[in-house]
This record gives C-alpha cells, sequence and structure tokens, in this order.
C-alpha cells in the first residue's frame, strides 16, 4: 500500500479556538508531544510512598489517575511544589493534559500551593494549543487530582482548616442532584436541557429546579467550551 | 513509513478490478436508468445485470433485490419498513385468530399483558450494529412495539434457545447479525432461521420475518438467502472491497414493507431515488470477485488471524474477545488490561499500524463498546479492546510487525497507568 500523507497541520488543530467549526479530534503538535514523550509520569511507586497522594477517576469514561506530590519551603519560606509525578489510565488527551499539567506545577520554582489550586483547566487548554471539545473532560482529571493531593499535604502536616471539600450546592431537592453532577454533565457532552436530564434526570422530580438548571447550563458552557 | 492497515472491518480499500469496471458509468454511460432513450436504456440495462449478479450470488430472484444507499439504510429499512407493513397485518391477524379459536385450545392465542396486545413484538441482539439497534430502541421508546434484546454469551454467540422462548405470536421480526464487526463472531443463522420457520409453521402463521445484517460476513462467507432462511438480508459495498454509499436489502418475494423514502417510484417504489449507476456495477462485481475468491482467500488470512492473535496473547495480562473458531477469517480482537484504548490506537498509528479500539474515550458518545461489554466483559476490559481486521493487502511481514511493535506499546502505556486489575476476573 502507498504510503499515506500525513495531515496537514492545520487539520490535525485543536478546536478550541473555534468551537464551531469542530474538525474532529485530531490533536496539536503539543498534545502529540506530551502523548508521545510524557512528562514526570511515575514508573514504580516503592520512592514516593512519602509523598503526598491525589486520586481521581472520571465516570464520564471510567478513566482513572493518580498524582503524587513534594512540597518543600523555598528558599522565601513559602511552601512550594517541586514534584509532581502521575499515572493516567485514559486516552491521549488525558495523559497529555496530565504531563502539561505537571510542567506547569513544577516550572521555574515550582508553583506555590495558593497558585496551584487557582489554576483552571483552560490554562492547560491553552498551554496544548487546544483540545477537541469531547476531550475536554479529560484536561479536568489532572487539576482535580491535583487538588485532592494538595489535600492529603494539608491532612498530613496538620493544616485541616485547609482542606477545601468540593461539596456541591444541591440543585434538585427530591433527586439530591448538585451543581457538580450538572458541571460533570455538560464536560461530558451533554448541551441542552434535554440531554443533561438523560444523564442526570435533574428536574423530573422537582421541576421548579430546571431554570437553574438552564443557568448552570449556560454558565459552564461558556466556561469550557466558550459558547 | 509504510502504512499497515488492519482496519478493514471498518472499511475496505476498492479493488481496482471494481474501479474499472465502474469507470465507464459516470461520463461515457452516465444516463439515468429511467430515461427511455439511448443512454438511459444503457444504464438500466447495467444495473439489471448488476442486480442479476447478486442475485445469483445470494440464490434469490432479481425482483428481489433492492439498491440503497448503503447498509445502514438496508438496516433501517428492514427494522422500520417491516414493522411500519405488519403493524396492521398482525393486529388483524391476531385479533382474527384469537377472536375466531378461543375454543379449539390453539396455543398462545392469549397475550400476557393488554400492552403486548397492542404493539408489535421484535427481537434483536445485543451485539447488533446500530443501525439495527437505534432504530429498534427507537421505535421501543416512541411505543410503537415491544422489544426484546437477546443476550449473547462470552464468546459472542446469541443462543437459539433463547430466540425460541422469547418467540410469541406478536413477534413480526427477528434480527440478527450474521457476523459481528468487532469481534467477528459468525451467528448461527441458518439454526435460527430452521427455528422461526418451524415456529411458523407451528403456529400457522407467516410471523415473525428474518432479517440478517451481513455485510461483514460478505465477504468470507457464502450468503444463500434459501439455505440461511432469512426473508430480508442487509449487504453492502463498503467492506468488500466495492464502492462505499451503496448497499442492498433482499427482501423474499411477496414480503409487505413500508418505503422510508417516496419520491419518483424506483426500485419497485419501495426506495425512491435515481440509481446509483457506477456504485450499483460496482457491488456487484465486488460482491462477485470476494464470493469467487472467498476459499483461498479465507485460508490465507485465517493463518495470518491466528498467527497475528497468538503472538499477541504472549503479552501478559490480555484477554482474547470473540469465539475462537466461529469467528471471520479476518478479525483478531484483544483486550489488553490496564490500558486504555484510544492512547494505544495513537502509539500504533505513530508505527503506521492502522486498527480500533472498542474504548469510551475513542467514542463519539464515551460509551465503551457496546458489543464488548454484552460479552460479560467490565468497562475496563472494553477500554482496553483492540481490533485487528486483516485484509487483501496484509502480508506476513505486516502481522510480524505488530507482533514486533505491540509489546513495547503495551508495557510503556502500563507504565503510566495507575490501574492494575486482577485477570482472575477475566478468565
Ligand atoms: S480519558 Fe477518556 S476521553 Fe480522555
Amino acid at each position: 500500500m502507498n504510503p499515506i500523507t500525513p495531515a496537514t497541520t492545520d487539520a490535525r488543530k485543536g478546536d478550541v479556538v473555534a468551537p464551531t467549526k469542530e474538525k474532529g479530534w485530531f490533536y496539536t503538535d503539543t498534545v502529540k508531544d506530551h502523548f508521545f514523550h510524557p512528562k514526570n509520569f511515575l514508573d514504580g511507586e516503592e520512592d514516593y510512598k512519602d509523598a503526598y497522594l491525589g486520586m481521581v477517576g472520571s465516570p464520564a469514561c471510567g478513566d482513572a489517575m493518580k498524582v503524587w506530590l513534594r512540597i518543600n519551603k523555598g528558599t522565601d519560606g513559602v511552601e512550594r511544589i517541586t514534584e509532581f509525578k502521575w499515572k493516567t489510565f485514559g486516552c491521549a488527551s488525558a495523559i497529555a493534559s496530565t504531563s502539561m499539567l505537571s510542567v506547569m506545577v513544577t516550572e521555574n520554582e515550582g508553583l506555590t500551593l495558593e497558585e496551584a489550586l487557582k489554576l483552571r483547566p483552560q490554562q492547560i487548554m491553552e498551554r496544548l494549543g487546544g483540545l477537541p471539545n469531547r476531550k475536554v473532560h479529560c484536561s479536568v482529571l489532572g487539576d482535580k487530582a491535583l487538588r485532592s493531593a494538595i489535600n492529603d499535604y494539608y491532612r498530613k502536616t496538620e493544616q485541616t482548616d485547609k482542606i477545601i471539600v468540593e461539596q456541591g450546592r444541591i440543585i434538585d431537592k427530591v433527586l439530591k442532584i448538585t451543581d457538580h453532577d450538572i458541571e460533570e454533565a455538560v464536560l461530558e457532552g451533554a448541551d441542552t436541557l434535554e440531554k443533561i436530564q438523560h444523564k442526570t434526570k435533574v428536574g423530573t422530580g422537582d421541576p421548579s429546579c430546571i431554570p437553574e438548571v438552564e443557568q448552570l447550563l449556560r454558565f459552564y458552557k461558556e466556561k469550557y467550551f466558550g459558547s | 513509513m509504510h502504512t499497515i492497515y488492519l482496519d478493514h472491518a471498518a472499511t475496505t480499500p476498492m479493488d481496482p478490478r471494481v474501479v474499472e469496471v465502474m469507470q465507464p458509468y459516470f461520463i461515457d454511460v452516465a444516463g439515468n436508468p429511467s430515461s427511455f432513450h439511448t443512454v438511459g436504456l444503457r444504464a438500466k440495462e447495467a444495473v439489471t445485470e448488476a442486480r442479476q449478479t447478486i442475485a445469483r450470488l445470494l440464490s434469490a430472484r432479481e425482483d428481489e433485490i433492492l439498491f440503497t444507499s448503503g447498509g445502514t439504510e438496508s438496516d433501517n429499512l428492514a427494522v422500520m419498513g417491516i414493522v411500519k407493513a405488519q403493524r396492521q397485518a398482525i393486529l388483524s391477524f391476531c385479533h382474527s385468530r384469537a377472536g375466531g379459536n378461543p375454543s379449539d385450545g390453539s396455543p398462545g392465542l392469549r397475550f400476557a399483558t393488554p400492552e403486548d396486545d397492542k404493539k408489535p413484538h421484535v427481537m434483536t441482539s445485543a451485539i447488533e450494529h446500530h443501525a439495527v439497534l437505534e432504530p429498534l430502541l427507537h421505535l421501543q421508546k416512541i411505543g410503537e412495539i415491544e422489544l426484546t434484546v437477546l443476550p449473547v454469551n462470552r464468546e459472542g454467540l446469541v443462543a437459539i434457545k433463547d430466540v425460541r422462548t422469547a418467540l410469541k405470536l406478536s413477534t413480526v421480526l427477528v434480527s440478527i447479525m450474521f457476523a459481528n464487526n468487532e469481534i467477528g463472531t459468525i451467528e448461527p443463522i441458518a439454526d435460527i432461521g430452521r427455528e422461526i420457520l418451524a415456529w411458523r409453521k407451528e403456529h400457522i402463521t407467516p410471523y415473525p420475518l428474518f432479517h440478517t445484517d451481513a455485510c461483514q460476513a460478505a465477504g468470507a462467507i457464502e450468503l444463500n438467502v434459501e439455505k440461511l432462511h432469512v426473508d430480508l438480508l442487509t449487504m453492502n459495498g463498503s467492506k468488500i472491497y466495492g464502492p462505499k454509499g451503496v448497499g442492498i436489502l433482499y427482501i423474499r418475494r411477496g414480503i409487505k414493507i413500508e418505503p422510508l423514502m417516496r419520491g419518483g417510484g424506483q426500485e419497485r417504489n419501495i426506495r425512491s431515488g435515481t440509481e446509483n449507476v457506477p456504485a450499483i456495477v460496482g457491488l456487484a462485481k465486488a460482491f462477485e470477485l470476494v464470493q469467487e475468491n472467498r476459499e483461498t482467500e479465507n485460508a490465507r488470512l485465517i493463518k495470518l488471524r491466528d498467527r497475528l492473535a497468538e503472538g499477541l496473547l504472549k503479552i501478559p495480562k490480555t484477554r482474547f474477545n470473540g469465539h475462537p473458531t466461529d469467528r471471520l477469517p479476518n478479525c483478531v480482537n484483544i483486550s489488553f488490561m490496564d490500558i486504555e484504548g484510544e492512547a494505544a490506537m495513537l502509539y500504533l498509528d505513530a508505527q503506521g499500524i492502522m486498527i480500533s479500539t472498542g474504548s469510551a474515550c475513542a467514542s463519539s458518545s464515551l460509551d465503551p463498546s457496546h458489543v464488548i461489554l454484552a460479552t460479560g466483559l467490565s468497562y475496563e476490559a472494553a477500554h482496553g479492546s483492540l481490533r485487528f481486521s486483516l485484509g487483501h493487502s496484509t502480508t506476513k511481514e505486516d502481522v510480524d510487525f505488530v507482533i514486533a511493535v505491540m509489546p513495547k506499546i503495551v508495557e510503556r502505556l502500563r507504565q503510566m497507568s495507575p490501574v492494575n486489575l486482577d485477570m482472575k476476573y477475566f478468565n
């Protein structure tokens, strides 16, 4: 068979720039680079037993991620993340965004905990040059694992007051559906009220919450997909 | 880089001999078969000839072959068309039987629930192609049918006794695929067909009708509608080195079917639309070629297939998916535990190897393969399932190259993975 000419760089661009003109799910060169040459992944866990551990699983496609942090006081006496190791079970996008996150957190002297907690998935996506819409939910994973590891640090260093528990706000009082559930559904690709209801059943028991659901839908769509 | 295309179950490249016979019908003989002038007549003759060829290969009659735009349309037409057309027929039939013979003790004349009484019943399998499942689920959702989805065993086989148990007087259609597109398992279509025939005879009813989607089977198995006892059969060009966007639905003579497309009345008024003459000519040629060379090509592919499977299964923590022997000659589906299929697919792609995966991450709905799940595997195993489907261009060198690079890719991805499944759940 004849060799196939590789797709043009243009066709490989992510669609984060123009979500309306979706070009399939080809990855940018940066994504490819981090996917084929991932940075900071942990091979063998023995040496990191004492590191701070964070864990998440994505309900969307059943992937899982673990993050190990080392946190040290810098020359200025501020706690910084000096090491970020990870393992992920997921697609190219999950691998690349975790790899990129590990770079962003540890580059220069390493982020302070406050800075790290302020990181948003969008910033990772920007550094990656964009991700296809239906892959956005993978880029959220690393961010969540990072938070969970920072909480582990606070727990182990007895700064329990700083632990941030991500408790959702209940939207549907009958079915106990939170704003996080709505966010999850939007990340999984639900872009209409019907699709959200299909995934979560929200509003079937308590229709009075529907206007609020619609509001959240607009908010998260704007937040993650810019539309 | 040398490209090793192992995704023939997704679609095949075209056989150059097929391209050649299609050539005249693009420009020189580009008439509309419905036109009465010479060019129109030539086009019509070409369509007729193609129909005859296909009919002959299926042991069917010319007027039983209907050209469509492909497998999806044929499946939709079979499912929706039969349900719609038989809906009235089955109701009047059941009611007349139920009302006419309450005293003679004929079996099965009472319906389980008043709901069943109103709805035609359709039976299908859990591993059907979406082109069958989706229209059926839709009909179920809008309340038009009662649907039974039969389970399959670990190897992907439908049990004939399950078919028998689920049959009832309101059953209008049974639709079971001939060979599965993901795991390659070949269903016992002839046996199911015989079972249905016997049931119809016993209950003195013309129903249910039996449809099979034979798209994947067409290149590897004899398709004889008489031996298979099917009433409807779907087949297309894109899996048999023919053109895409063309298919047929075989409809046994005398069966009423409701059209999906109305218009100029082509294809016996069941499928309106100007015939895609070059594609129809190409489909017939492609079907003829694959059927003629079936035995030699199958023998060649089976050797390669088994060599590939054996080589890949040496990698630790793998599970073979599909039936060990009743399987398409070109299909190898293996789950590589602890890794995700899309990532593996892209690593293989970087080596020039084109395959596909049942992973959720690679599907637009983020759902893992319904076929792999139906064989009783967990989400995790479906995530790591890869399908290698061989074809005309596949050589022993290709297979050996895949066997050589795969262990490294799996090892690399496993290093990155936090998952470590216990194989005792998969054996
Ligand atoms: S990890 Fe499943 S889609 Fe990215």
